[in-house]
């Protein structure tokens, strides 16, 4: 089975997004006025594996490995079978 | 003393280094990522550049090649590490020494002389420094900024190796710019040594951290 796999990483809550602030001031110099900024990052890939469940291990365990630093990272991992 | 001096592609402070390291009278020999063998060395520098590109978060790459299993196994032999700039975000992203060296506050590219106090002098590279004796290094880096949730225990084993003395250029917590293990003999430091070797550059401080770890 072939699955689609999407790996959202963000700062924790409370870090420092300096990339976030800059483009909210930048924002604001075209007169747009917005609050709670922030970035993300998305890594996307396809895996062939027997089941979900599979999947999920094998990106949990590169989000630890490789994909994420966890003193300042959350990671959040969205999985979807593709339709033949 | 052999010295390695570890080369990634996107390494671009190894030939300084190398430099002084023969200034200070060691012998250095590089090191290309894909040697895991390193056990023949006294000691080992990992110099600054753009390893990968700086791709994903800078350091993270080349922190699991593998050159690092054989930095492990010289640690494991307590031989002194010490990396530099770039060669500190490896050291981090590795887990060899605590916390992260992340995007500067202010985000840009930051490369200027600054004041550094060196606040442990039990390393092998700061250990002909006075403890809070200010020094004079370059820095060049987007991503410096030291953070690290847990600043307790960083200060109660004495961990703490540089910081920045007045200006703060990249919103490091505390200032912290250099961090050891809790053996002392790992140390990642963002300002280069290496730029500060020879008093025509403007210091020769730096020397002193390639001397120490020579005589170590």
């Amino acid at each position: 089975m072939k699955y689609d796999v999407e790996v959202k990483i963000s700062l924790k809550k409370g870090m420092l997004n300096p990339e976030a602030s800059t483009i909210q001031r930048a924002l604001a110099l075209l007169g747009y006025n917005v609050h709670e900024t922030d970035t993300i990052d998305i890594v996307k890939f396809s895996m062939d594996e027997d089941s979900e469940e599979l999947v999920k291990n094998e990106v949990d365990d590169m989000c630890q490995r490789l994909l994420c630093n966890p003193v300042i990272h959350d990671y959040h991992i969205n999985i979807n079978p593709q339709e033949d | 003393m052999k010295v390695g001096v570890i080369r990634f592609p996107g390494s671009n402070c190894d030939r300084d280094v190398y430099h002084a390291l023969e200034l200070a009278g060691g012998e250095p020999e590089y090191v290309w990522w894909k040697e895991n063998d390193l056990l023949h060395m006294d000691a080992v520098v990992i110099p600054g550049g753009f390893s990968y590109g700086d791709y994903l978060r800078a350091g993270a790459i080349a922190a699991i090649t593998p050159v690092i299993e054989g930095i492990k196994k010289l640690v494991a032999e307590e031989k002194p590490v010490l990396g530099i700039c770039n060669g500190a975000q490896i050291l981090s992203e590795v887990g060899l020494v605590p916390g992260v060296f992340t995007v500067n506050e202010n985000p840009k590219f930051n490369c200027q002389w600054t004041q550094l106090k060196v606040k442990t002098n039990r390393t092998p590279f700061t250990r002909s420094f006075k403890k809070d004796q200010l020094i004079k290094m370059p820095v060049a880096h987007a991503e410096g900024r030291y953070y690290n949730p847990d600043l307790d225990l960083l200060q109660d084993q004495d961990q703490i190796v540089l910081k920045f003395h007045g200006e703060n250029p990249n919103g490091s917590l505390e200032g912290i710019t250099g961090v050891c293990d809790e053996s002392g003999l790992v140390c990642a430091v963002m300002p280069h040594p290496e730029r500060a070797s020879e008093s025509i550059l403007g210091s020769s401080d730096g020397l002193n951290f390639f001397k120490g770890m020579i005589n170590y």
